[in-house]
């Protein structure tokens, strides 16, 4: 199992209701369906991840979250709103988090770090905008439009009142390694944030 | 005369009859006390009888939905495209089950069907038939075929009312609703093009009220009309622009009348030989059936309190380029369904043909459509 899943599945209890923002191909919800037990709904634009979306029995929606939003969906009518790997591509990030938090008790989001080293590093020696195996596009292809730091993230938290609950560092390929546990901000790649309003328990 | 037909055809079919003696309580207060429904199927009923597909059928309806009567047909059932070996409804898994509804003009008991207590046509006398109501018929159907749960219930525009009304009537019957160009209610312009059909229909000096087969004639006219204003609502006007353009029958104007454009004879061609085949009552009861449509009117416009008693996946699909019941529309359902917590998955499809694409493949839809219903035959082991 990829190690990311294991890290967000534990946060899902069986039964929670889950609204999975940009959920690709399925592959997520659909484990956390089977394992989990969890219910829900994948918002996706892309027509092949609806395709095989379908094809695996996970509920999905075309749905654009840059132009059309959540309001179709109630205040509170999700346990957890999960959005891994797409932050860095809406258009406004912070109002997305806001949405999240509004029809969801608990949010997991997942991005690219900026600031790993090897993207100071490779920007700092070429000066030419840096690619990783997180951010394997060309400055003009990528649909990364809004990219940030772990730093930047959690000081956006901190502006909205929102509280992170937990915070998870990983490489490239998903693992956890200590080293990016001491100096995250510099050598975590990935980061599995769990979030929720001041206010939430 | 073809040699062989294509080989992802049910190939040639031939429908039954299905004669039904006990009455059946009707929306408008009435009764038939008998009636029959003229039904076709596709592929087998296995054992546990759970790969059973009904179809519901649109407007202009009619049981003969995929495969050829005879050799020399020249066209197959209506949604041979979706239909067949290999096909999004493939009928190497599924049983499928097509019907000519209540009130229809191609065999099941109709206003042109003798009335019993008369001796003559129903004609006018025949009683409106909703949604609902059809639905309730396609139960009673399904019990005679001796199936007591649908794998799936799918329909196109009026089909998909079915489909949605179905899941709402009998939640315990069907563990798939999709629901494809449909609508949860029609907006007043939907309402407004079919009285302008109806309009058509009774103002033609033929009509006689409704009573024409007592005359030995058919409001050919009005129907033709109807059938002019109803087909233009289903195609987009860029699908229409490529078919015709502004192409002229002959090279130059010529100042009359007469059909010039292109357009203008296909659209006769189309409404006179709808008028040949099509009964004027059953259009009139199958757009008053359309308009009537409306099953959160009993929740106060709710749609998604009336879905909380559902218990069946939804399947929801919409086309871009659709007018007549536009995304928008699919979307309300889809929220309402949202917001009562069913499972619903939904997708609008990117294809030029307006209302029309769902009858139209394209690969998008074959893929979405068939991933979807490969995925109901996993589900009942067919």
């Amino acid at each position: 199992m990829r190690p990311d899943l294991e890290i967000i599945q534990q946060w899902i209890q069986p039964g929670h209701h889950v609204l999975d923002l940009g959920c690709g191909d399925g592959t997520l919800l659909d484990y956390l369906q089977r394992e989990r037990g969890a219910s829900g709904f994948g918002l996706e634009i892309n027509p092949d991840h609806i395709t095989t979306c379908m094809g695996r029995g996970v509920a999905v929606i075309e749905q654009n979250i840059d132009t059309q939003g959540l309001g179709n969906f109630d205040d509170g009518s999700f346990d957890t709103v999960l959005m891994t790997q797409a932050l860095q591509a809406v258009r406004r990030p912070d109002k997305v988090l806001d949405e999240m938090l509004r029809v969801g008790r608990e949010g997991i989001v997942t991005f690219p770090n900026f600031a790993h080293w090897r993207l100071r590093w490779g920007l700092a020696l070429s000066g030419r905008m840096p690619e990783s195996e997180a951010l394997p596009y060309k400055w003009y292809n990528t649909p990364n439009i809004r990219l940030c730091t772990f730093k930047d993230f959690e000081a956006l938290c901190r502006q909205k009142g929102i509280r992170i609950k937990s915070r998870r560092v990983v490489d490239g390929q998903h693992q956890n390694s200590w080293l990016a546990r001491l100096w995250p901000n510099l050598l975590g790649e990935i980061a599995i944030y769990r979030i929720t309003r001041e206010n939430e328990q | 005369m073809p040699d062989s037909l294509p080989a992802d055809s049910v190939g040639i079919v031939s429908p039954q009859i299905y004669h039904f003696d006990s009455p059946i309580d009707l929306a408008c207060g009435q009764a038939l006390d008998s009636y029959d429904l003229v039904v076709e199927t596709y592929g087998e009923l296995n054992a546990d009888a759970s790969n059973a597909v009904l179809i519901c059928h649109a407007l202009s309806g009619h049981h003969h939905a995929a495969g050829y009567h005879a050799m020399d047909e020249r066209k197959p059932g209506w949604w041979d495209s979706c239909i067949g070996p290999g096909k999004p409804i493939d009928t190497n898994r599924f049983f499928v089950v097509s019907l000519n509804n209540l009130g229809g003009c191609h065999g099941s008991t109709g206003p042109s069907s003798t009335n019993p207590a008369t001796g003559k046509p129903y004609g006018p006398d025949f009683p409106v038939i909703t949604v609902g109501d059809w639905v309730k018929s396609q139960a009673l159907l399904a019990d005679r075929l001796g199936i007591q749960c649908w794998a799936a219930v799918v329909g196109g525009s009026l089909g998909g009312m079915q489909a949605l009304q179905w899941s709402l009537d009998y939640p315990d019957r069907l563990k798939h609703s999709v629901v494809i160009a449909s609508t949860p209610r029609l907006t007043a312009q939907n309402i407004a093009f079919n009285e302008v059909a109806r309009q058509a229909i009774t103002s033609d000096r033929e009509f006689h009220g409704g009573r024409y087969y007592d005359f030995d004639v058919v409001p050919r006219r009005g129907l033709m009309l109807a059938r002019m204003v109803g087909h233009i609502t289903y195609l987009s006007d860029a699908s229409m622009g490529e078919k015709f353009g502004r192409e002229l029958r002959d090279q130059a104007y010529k100042f009359g009348y007469d059909a010039e454009f292109q357009v203008e004879s296909y659209l006769r061609y189309q409404g006179e030989r709808f008028s040949e085949t099509f009964d004027a009552n059953t259009y009139l009861l199958m757009t008053r059936a359309l308009d009537y449509f409306d099953p959160a009117y009993d929740y106060g416009g709710d749609l998604s309190r009336a879905l909380t008693g559902t218990q069946c996946e939804f399947l929801v699909l919409s086309f871009s380029t659709d007018w007549r019941f536009n995304p928008a529309r699919s979307e309300e359902m889809v929220n309402a369904m949202i917001a009562a917590r069913r499972k619903v998955s939904y997708s609008e499809i990117d294809a030029p043909w307006g209302h029309d694409a769902f009858l139209i493949p394209t690969p998008r839809y074959t893929d979405v459509f068939t991933a979807y219903m490969d995925r109901v035959a996993r589900e009942v082991g067919a």
